[in-house]
């Protein structure tokens, strides 16, 4: 009966509980976005009719060609303004943890600007949703709704649950500025912003593969 | 719904008792991650465009590492695995593996992939 | 009673094994308000308890429509749309509704015990599982009062549940439902692994962790891998049934191979998901009721590991019979052996416990002897489905029936009565009644295989599954008609037990912290436990601390038995009460609702949810500790 000191907050690992449990949601998460990316692969090529999304379709029908439907340019831009948003987390995790601590000179006053991280990792999180939104849109003008195909069916879904993760993220990220602007971020905090910036982190390496996976491989 | 707990539920003092310190290495890695990361991606979409290398059976082996590296880097570096426990690493590679697993077996039976000769 | 239970203590305990009759009972009572805002993990374990034995009795009754309605031939007690609609509520009910939230109950109450935990690591998460199991039970599970109840089996499989083929609403009950229980689940998961992880007493390393909380580890992984699959399968369906999506639609290339390998993927695990728990709690009864440690410990938790991820290697067994050419049948087939080796090592284990021990038949052991002698013959007649020509002869015949009955009535809910007779006396503080537990122990054996045996013939005469009724002159009616004998005894067996739960609760005989002389941590504390558990979070230097344990051990088990403070005298943080997290699970059912409702709902719903996660996540889990 060594322990004399009554705590509720005992752990056996000396890691924080929130931590462990969002590294086993994320190792859910990955069942979850297996799931839906095996569905679209096995799917690919199988759709009856177009538009495709790497080769034009003609429909016999009305002989109106479609084109290869995916946009690979704003695609690129969306996959690197997502890869520009982790490293302004990173950033917004480490200015948090360091707050408090003497900034000798502009850089690390820009660096320890928690506020100004979050808000960048936001942005860039918002640009990215802009992009899937132009991108959807353009889709369903050119003729692709989740109902034509395939191809539609499966793109729209895994893409739009990504997307759904990319705004709980956002969402999660502004409450966290509206924090940070309402008392002040400080290394107390580190463990909130750590968790949230795991998940963002997660929500982007889905992001690598289904770029992979879904738009460069025909 | 992991996040179950609120963010003022333990006081700074238990925080700091938890021992959240530095979970990452710092700017000077983060913007050399970056550039990495971009540079990935750059030869990624470059390579889309080389009708050549397309046709090649380099493009999906090439594509698929180098989509491999940029995952691995991230989870390394940004969600700083190479610095953290032991545990996380194993809740998160245990999953991963079983779900990659998963999904070759599940390309294999709707026939995507073929056993002797590659994807 | 009372005398019987002391002489199972081992000698050598007696000293430190306080009366053996206490006077009174102390439990705390709980308002209405109480229950509902609880955040304490042993009233959700009882309330888990509770829900779950209900929903049994709602299964249990369906089941006795199904065999009174093929007791004979050409019967038609119910009409065949509404058979539809109880056969697939009676195979959704036991498996999302009875078994799996029984297991959580013992998760709940006992596993915090267990590892010397004052509570889980999320006790608002866990309220939040259990209001969500609550309400998605009942949502699933209403709609058959009003002749709307699902009918596309428990596996659903398309296209037959796609709304070409099954326009009404039943399977929209069904592919929501079954997403929300999901998140009940996966929530619960979280909540487990953090808590077996991170909140073990000093010195209770893995390696002397108690086996039921092993096998609960193990689950929970799976709980966490298998859900997300099944969640994405019922989404597709759910998006072709309102949305017009094509998933499943063949016309439109779609293949409704896909949702079989998803449900698999996920229905596999699943059935380890339903019988580790099992395993877990004969592996704690059969050590007690021995006197004598788990024979082959390490083992025990290895092979229970190996199981788990084993289990994700086999689902396509489940699928021989759509042809998958003869390589994947053969790597199934063989991965499907394989897994039958950790699990036959964990039976010869449990004989190994009893071999050289002093076996004391009490209701709690003999269902657990029970549990093992019928698990047995359920798993060899799984082997036999190994098999991909012989699984051919037996796909969707009562073969099948039979087999999954006896790994799921005769391993899991024996198993799970066993832990319920066993810890039944931690849950509330009293004894069950021997007499009428050795009844409903025996009724129950014997009635199981009145029901179940027989299936196997009419199976393998060719009587398919699911079928409404037959003609006379096949050769099914004598085994039809001892299967419906057999179902009518285990209602009588289940009465008994029933009637015996609700009177032992009010006027059992005082139990006492340890009435069984079992050796872990959850027997070093009082009947009912108070609050916060243990009043001095013990350190463990053994796997049987009560049997095995150093001096300091035993001393600080007699501190934490005999403890009557409160938590405030001993400055103890207990987690507020609060009633956030039953308001976000209600919302999410609304959100959900939306999808029949109407679709504005589900705007409504989602706001209402979101602020209810804002309420609860902005305030404080407990007082501020000074």
């Amino acid at each position: 009966m060594s322990t004399a000191t009554v705590s509720h907050h005992y752990s056996s690992t000396g890691l924080e509980n929130r931590k462990i449990a969002i590294w086993a949601f994320i190792g859910s998460e990955c069942m979850l976005f297996v799931s839906l990316i095996s569905t679209y692969l096995i799917y690919k090529d199988r759709s009856v009719v177009g538009p495709y999304p790497h080769t034009p379709w003609t429909d016999p029908s009305t002989g109106h060609v479609y084109h290869a439907i995916l946009n690979i340019p704003v695609t690129s831009a969306s996959t690197f303004i997502l890869l520009m948003s982790s490293l302004a987390m990173v950033l917004a995790l480490s200015a948090v943890e360091n707050k408090g601590k003497p900034q000798h000179n502009l850089g690390e006053r820009i660096l320890g600007n928690s506020k100004l991280w979050l808000f960048m990792t936001a942005l860039l999180g918002l640009g990215f949703l802009g992009c899937q939104a132009y991108e959807f849109t353009s889709f369903v003008n050119e003729g692709l709704t989740i109902k034509t195909n395939l191809f539609g069916s499966t793109f729209f879904t895994l893409t739009g649950f990504h997307g759904a993760h990319v705004t709980a993220g956002v969402i999660w990220i502004l409450t966290m500025l509206f924090i940070d602007f309402k008392r002040g971020l400080g290394p107390s905090d580190a463990l909130n912003v750590d968790i949230m910036a795991l998940y963002w982190h997660f929500v982007d390496v889905i992001w690598v593969a289904i770029f992979t996976l879904v738009y460069l491989i025909r | 719904m992991d996040h179950s707990q609120s963010h003022s539920a333990l006081t700074p003092a238990q925080e700091a008792a938890a021992g959240h310190e530095h979970t990452g290495p710092g700017w000077s890695v983060y913007w050399k991650v970056a550039v990495v990361l971009t540079l990935i991606t750059v030869g990624e979409v470059w390579v889309y465009y080389i009708p050549a290398f397309v046709a090649s059976r380099m493009f999906l082996p090439t594509l698929l590492t180098l989509s491999a590296v940029k995952f691995v880097i991230v989870v390394l570096f940004y969600m700083h695995l190479r610095y953290d426990s032991k545990l996380f690493r194993v809740l998160f590679t245990g999953p991963l593996i079983i779900a990659c697993c998963t999904l070759m077996a599940l390309l294999f039976l709707f026939g995507h992939l073929h056993l002797g000769h590659g994807g | 009673m009372a005398t019987t239970v002391i002489d199972t203590i081992p000698a050598h305990l007696k000293p430190f094994v306080p009366s053996p009759t206490p006077a009174t009972v102390t439990t705390e009572k709980s308002t209405i308000w109480g229950w509902l805002t609880t955040t304490d993990h042993k009233k959700i374990g009882t309330l888990y308890l509770f829900t779950a034995l209900f929903f049994f009795l709602v299964g249990g009754l369906e089941a006795e429509i199904i065999r009174a309605q093929l007791g004979g031939p050409n019967r038609h007690l119910v009409s065949a749309e509404t058979y539809n609609q109880i056969f697939t509520m009676h195979g959704t009910t036991m498996i999302f509704l009875a078994i799996m939230p029984l297991s959580a109950a013992f998760f709940n109450f006992i596993i915090p015990l267990q590892i010397g935990a004052r509570d889980v690591a999320f006790p608002r998460l866990n309220a939040f599982s259990y209001w969500v199991y609550l309400f998605g039970g009942l949502f699933i599970s209403i709609p058959i009062l009003f002749g709307h109840g699902p009918n596309g089996g428990w596996f659903g499989y398309v296209p037959l549940t796609t709304r070409a083929y099954s326009a009404g609403i039943n399977i929209d009950f069904w592919v929501i439902g079954l997403q929300i229980l999901g998140i009940s689940s996966l929530a619960a998961g979280f909540n487990f692994i953090t808590t077996i992880i991170n909140l073990r007493a000093p010195g209770m390393s893995l390696m002397r962790m108690p086996v039921f909380t092993w096998m609960a580890f193990v689950v929970q992984f799976m709980v966490i891998l298998a859900f997300p699959v099944i969640t994405i399968a019922l989404f597709f369906l759910m998006m072709d049934r309102f949305f017009g999506t094509q998933f499943y639609e063949v016309a439109a290339g779609g293949d409704p191979l896909l949702w079989q390998h998803l449900f698999w993927i996920f229905g596999h695990p699943e059935v380890y998901i339903l019988i580790l728990p099992a395993f877990g709690l004969v592996s704690e009864v059969l050590p007690t009721f021995s006197k004598k440690p788990l024979f082959g410990y390490p083992v025990m938790v290895y092979s229970g590991i190996l199981i788990g991820f084993l289990g994700f290697g086999v689902w396509a067994h489940h699928m021989f019979a759509v042809g998958m050419g003869p390589v994947a049948d053969s790597v199934f087939g063989v991965t499907t052996m394989l897994i039958a080796i950790p699990t036959g090592v964990k039976i010869f284990n449990w004989i190994g416990t009893i071999a050289q021990g002093q076996f004391k038949a009490t209701s709690a052991s003999l269902f657990c002897v029970g549990m093992v002698a019928l698990f047995t013959i359920g798993g060899i007649s799984g082997v036999m489905h190994s098999s991909p020509p012989a699984d051919l002869q037996q796909t969707d015949s009562y073969f099948i029936v039979a087999h999954f009955h006896y790994v799921m009535f005769g391993g899991s809910i024996m198993g799970l009565f066993g832990g319920i007779y066993y810890y039944f006396p931690k849950f509330f503080g009293r004894l069950l009644n021997e007499k009428l537990g050795k009844w409903h122990f025996w009724l129950t054996f014997i009635g199981m295989n009145l029901t179940f045996f027989p299936m196997h013939f009419s199976g393998m005469l060719g009587m398919p599954r699911r079928i409404y009724t037959y003609d006379a002159g096949q050769g099914w009616e004598v085994f039809n008609h001892i299967s419906t004998i057999g179902a009518y005894l285990l209602a009588v067996a289940t009465a008994i037990f029933i009637y015996n739960f609700f009177k032992s609760r009010v006027s059992g005989p005082a139990a006492g912290p340890n009435p069984w002389g079992a050796g872990t941590l959850e027997w070093t504390i009082p009947s009912p436990p108070p609050v916060y558990n243990f009043a001095v979070l013990p350190t463990v230097t053994s796997r049987y601390p009560l049997w095995e344990g150093k001096q300091a051990d035993i001393e600080g088990a007699r501190i934490n038995q005999q403890s009557g403070k409160t938590a405030e005298q001993l400055g103890i943080v207990i987690p507020y009460s609060t009633i956030k997290p039953l308001l976000a699970a209600a919302f999410m059912i609304i959100m959900f609702s939306g999808l029949i409702v109407g679709h504005w709902l589900i705007l409504v719903g989602a706001a209402a949810t979101v602020l209810a996660l804002y309420g609860w996540l902005t305030s404080p889990l407990e007082p501020e500790h000074h």
